[in-house]
């Protein structure tokens, strides 16, 4: 939340606060069916960051007027658990809740395949357990895995991350102390198996150069988030290979 | 030895792969695969296979229904499909029907299976459903199984060698519908247990070889534990 005052956010060895160097990315766990009622549903864990995605449909719309006549509604819904945070965060939807949801659903609009399901809905409820920064790139990982969990069709599998820049120095995968004190904040979701870039933010200052060293350090980031998402799906049906 | 390897979307296939949309689309002239699937490359060309699937309904697929909505001139089902199917009633009671003297709930109420054919579907209205056919209406007994509709060939098997072994095995009736939702009668308690253990199996293992031998093997045991003849 506040700024760390005092804390040296990397030390002289060019460690960060938890011990990690500049382009590492916090211990990452994926699991997939987590939920008996979704269609699908994931939860992932960036260090201390904590998702739970659900996903349900194709479906009948809740609101039927709000079918659309030549392909599926998405709905996304980004939402923080009052007892994610520190301080207990009103369980209403704030104004940025608004605007996650939506640069996410644009994230997938272009990702699933919503020309096949015309006049239904695909509805992706995203509930931040924990947050400790990166819960929106989180947060677009485990929607990917539980919409491929759900077996809704789509183009590629998505992941995100961000990169910040600290004392000078860009970093991967910020967390909640180095995002409060750093000078810039990017997260980015990308697509590898179709190298399209879904979505883009930048909050801060970046010159041209370490925007583009950050975009390379991210997308090489999201490649191997990206292999482990498939290596979770795998899982599932090579465990229940020999019974 | 049995060429198989899961993918998964995003995932680019053989050009030549054998499959239906949307489970692999075609990305800048690439197959690529768009749900779990398992590519089976033992035959002369490569096939996919969804691990998952949505059942989008089709004219003249026999699904069954659950009655989810009674209206003033028709029921609306749950065919297990993004789209709800419609039954009118007149197409029910197969005579003229006037709203103001009959009520629908007197014959179909919510929660009632039905087994219905598809009629017409074009993505712009919802699926019409019929029972005017041999074996359709309304199910009275037995027992309804729900599994994914992406195990349905699994569980009919090559030239129905699954679903023979099953019938065989168990002496069950046994009527698979391709909406993932299965109806069986048997003569006991203990076969029907067998046969729905049986059929959990099969969903749960569909992706491995060998499977309909294994079956077998699982019901025979279950049969000696049962004491079931």
């Amino acid at each position: 939340m506040g700024k760390a005052v005092g804390v040296k956010l990397i030390d002289e060895y060019g460690r960060r606060h938890d011990g990690r160097l500049p382009d590492q990315m916090r211990p990452v766990r994926m699991r997939i069916n987590v939920l008996e009622n979704a269609d699908g549903s994931a939860l992932v864990e960036y260090g201390r960051t904590r998702i739970l995605a659900a996903v349900y449909g194709p479906r009948e719309p809740v609101q039927k007027f709000m079918a659309l006549p030549d392909r599926a509604l998405l709905r996304v819904r980004y939402h923080m658990a009052p007892f994610s945070t520190e301080e207990r965060k009103s369980p209403a939807p704030s104004r940025r809740e608004i605007e996650l949801s939506k640069v996410i659903r644009e994230a997938f609009e272009d990702i699933i395949l919503v020309k096949y399901f015309p006049r239904t809905a695909i509805d992706i409820f995203l509930e931040v357990l924990q947050a400790d920064g990166g819960t929106r790139t989180a947060a677009v990982t485990a929607a990917s895995l539980a919409l491929a969990n759900a077996g809704i069709p789509m183009k590629a599998l998505v992941a995100g991350v961000a990169v910040g820049k600290i004392e000078g120095q860009l970093v991967l995968d910020v967390d909640e102390i180095e995002d409060g004190s750093g000078e810039a904040d990017m997260p980015v979701a990308y697509a590898p198996d179709i190298e399209k870039i879904t979505l883009f933010q930048l909050n801060g200052v970046l010159t041209r150069e370490e925007l583009e060293k950050g975009l390379d350090m991210a997308l090489s980031a999201i490649r191997e988030l990206v292999e482990l998402e498939k290596r979770t799906l795998k899982e599932e049906y090579v465990s229940t290979e020999e019974v | 030895m049995a060429q198989r390897t899961i993918v998964t979307p995003g995932d680019k296939l053989p050009g030549d792969v054998e499959a239906k949309e949307p489970y692999v689309v075609e990305i800048n002239g690439v197959k690529v695969a768009t749900t779990i699937g398992l590519l089976d490359t033992s035959g002369e060309k490569p096939v996919y296979i969804p691990l998952q699937s949505i059942y989008v309904p089709k004219k003249g697929d026999v699904v069954i229904g659950l009655v989810q909505s009674v209206g003033v001139v028709n029921w609306t089902l749950d065919i297990n499909s993004p789209y709800n199917g419609v039954l009118p009633a007149s197409d029910f009671l197969g005579r003229p029907y006037n709203p103001a003297t009959d009520d629908l709930s007197q014959y179909l109420q919510v929660g009632d299976y039905v087994k219905v054919k598809i009629v017409a579907f074009d993505r712009t209205r919802n699926p019409l459903l019929t029972v005017q056919d041999k074996g359709l209406g309304k199910i009275v007994d037995g027992k309804i199984l729900e599994v994914q509709p992406s195990k349905i060939p699994r569980i009919i098997g090559k030239k129905r060698s699954m679903l023979e072994m099953l019938k065989k095995e168990t002496g069950c009736e046994i009527f698979v519908a391709v909406n993932g939702r299965i109806h069986v009668k048997c003569p006991d308690e203990d076969r029907e247990t067998i046969l729905i253990l049986a059929i959990k199996m099969i969903e749960r293992q569909a992706h491995t070889t060998g499977l309909t031998a294994r079956v077998q093997g699982y019901i025979e045991e279950l049969k000696k534990v049962k004491g079931v003849e």
